[in-house]
């Protein structure tokens, strides 16, 4: 890694050689120029946005949409035979991985916040997801209020898991509040009646139902704990030449009909390993978001004005 | 790297309501504290029985204890949490299972159950290389003084036992609270799992986890004190482990 001061000499350097023609690349895409390659952190296990196939292989809605950044960046440096390398990390590693180096872009589900970006940069929003409760339909949990007293799971350090404590703190519910390592323990808890109720994006609840023995014997609750919030790709801070250009190119993404074929790919057919269709439609607050491609971290800024 | 520090972290209000993150930490550390010092309370009395009964001169007896022994020590520590928390309510009979599940704080008690029982294993292993490092003539002539086995064990043999291994119980201990982590894969809320939860809720991983550590560091230096004072205090002079 070059230090500043040198890359500000190389730049001055540059401009008052006074080549048109030649960039002086900096943060990711110098990188990339140089080792052509750009290092992608993926998700093992986050259905339908980033996981492995049946053949072990990253696939998913968020690395497609990665992969078109990466064209960008290709046109970009003029590096047509840039390669793409696949690193697989864990919602506890991706920061410290990113932040020194190890991967350049992470392509998952983070959902952005505005403390998070204070350490790292979200791309245009890719998703709304909002906070929503699984349970067993013989449990009869139909509505938030339903909720008073029974035990109730999320996934721990989640923002979801807040949010469940704020309201049962806030609102006396008296629930208890079950904390699970990770979505896959969270779900078998619900299996097993350990908890009356999983809280957790509607998205992945979709998706874990869909793929579970009995997908029949679920139901979402129609009540969400909050606004939709935002899912972003997450990239190193201070990188103004990558995050333009990733804006950029999500921007012209979203607002071409490509995203729709991409969409309707990962959400309402069927997609591997199991070829199970989730048959998610378009929630309207995000084809709105689509039009208007944004990385605002404000729930409110997403919400349709009714 | 171009890390973002933010050491004030610590005082800014976690988003689950509970106070700050440095009030979050310390929630989490009580949690590992009660189940560090039950475990551990669990570990030392099964731990002291199945040691004894090794060195019995019962054959049946002792191969009890060794079957205990090599169940609970062969099989990692993360397998046998999840044994405890997910497959036992299931193949107890329904009532007894459910009960279970929908025990307030389930997650605590599988967790000293858990580690208690995995801790104890040590703790025997410990006990029974005290024993049998003392000299033979010890229990012979407590026997030949017309002591039976259990007072022998009660008045000659296990006070110098303990003197001996108080050193490596002392390593059990700090084991112990350092396993208490592990309960943080069933849903135990404590210090490592709040240190998880400031990590992912602000990215700040390394104030995050550098907290976690001087807290573990504190308390197992403590212990380590605390257990070092016991040694001096309960020294018998002239004996192997005396002054």
């Amino acid at each position: 890694m070059r230090s500043i001061a040198s890359l500000v000499a190389i730049a001055t350097t540059a401009l008052i050689a006074g080549s048109v023609s030649a960039q002086t690349l900096t943060g990711t895409l110098q990188k990339a120029k140089e080792t052509k390659k750009i290092v992608i952190g993926f998700q093992e296990a986050s259905v339908p946005f980033s996981y492995l196939d049946g053949n072990q292989k990253p696939v998913g809605y968020t690395l497609d949409i990665c992969s078109k950044i990466v064209d960008a960046i290709r046109k970009e440096i003029s590096e047509p035979d840039l390669q793409i390398e696949y690193t697989p990390v864990t919602s506890a590693n991706r920061i410290p991985l990113l932040l020194n180096g190890t991967i350049d872009m992470n392509c998952a589900s983070a959902t952005n916040n505005l403390e998070r970006q204070k350490q790292v940069d979200f791309v245009n929003t890719h998703f709304l997801t909002a906070n929503r409760f699984v349970s067993k339909k013989s449990n009869n949990l139909n509505s938030i209020e339903d909720l008073k007293g029974k035990t109730v799971v999320s996934v721990a350090g989640s923002v979801n898991l807040n949010q469940i404590n704020r309201i049962n703190n806030e609102r006396g519910f008296g629930m208890t509040v079950a904390s699970a390592k990770d979505q896959l323990e969270a779900f078998l808890m619900l299996e097993t009646d350990r908890a009356q109720a999983y809280v957790m994006d509607d998205v992945q609840l979709a998706v874990q139902a869909a793929r579970s023995k009995d997908p029949g014997a679920y139901v979402i609750s129609k009540d969400a704990f909050g606004k939709p919030e935002p899912y972003g790709i997450i990239i190193r801070k201070n990188d103004k030449p990558l995050k333009d250009l990733a804006d950029k190119a999500t921007a012209a993404l979203y607002r071409s009909p490509e995203i729709d074929t991409i969409y309707k790919k990962w959400f309402q057919s069927p997609v591997p390993p199991n070829n199970v269709n989730f048959n998610y439609p378009l929630d309207p607050a995000l084809a709105a978001a689509f039009k208007n491609p944004s990385d605002s971290a404000d729930p409110d800024h997403y919400a349709l004005k009714n | 790297m171009n890390y973002n520090w933010n050491w004030g972290i610590f005082l800014e209000p976690s988003p689950d309501g509970q106070g700050t993150y440095l009030d979050t930490l310390l929630l989490g550390l009580r949690w590992t504290l009660a189940t560090a010092l039950s475990a551990w309370v669990l570990a030392l009395s099964l731990g002291i029985v199945v040691g004894i009964l090794r060195t019995l001169p019962s054959r049946p007896l002792q191969a009890i204890g060794t079957v205990y022994v090599e169940l609970f020590r062969n099989i990692p520590l993360l397998v046998q949490l999840f044994c405890w928390y997910f497959v036992l309510p299931e193949v107890l009979p329904k009532t007894a299972g459910a009960w279970l599940k929908q025990l307030p704080n389930a997650s605590f008690f599988t967790a000293v159950v858990a580690i208690g029982f995995y801790m104890s294993v040590r703790v025997a292993e410990q006990l029974r290389s005290g024993i049998n490092a003392l000299p033979r003539g010890q229990k012979n002539a407590g026997l030949a003084l017309g002591l039976t086995t259990a007072q022998t064990y009660r008045y000659v043999l296990l006070p110098v036992a303990f003197r001996i291994i108080l050193p490596p119980l002392t390593s059990e201990f700090l084991n112990t609270i350092k396993n208490s982590s592990v309960a943080l894969t069933i849903g135990l809320v404590e210090l490592t799992a709040r240190a998880y939860a400031i990590q992912e809720q602000s990215f700040q991983f390394f104030e995050a986890f550098a907290a976690a550590t001087v807290v573990y560091l504190i308390v197992n230096l403590c212990v380590t004190l605390g257990m070092r004072l016991l040694e001096k205090k309960i020294a018998i002079p002239g004996y192997i482990s005396g002054k």
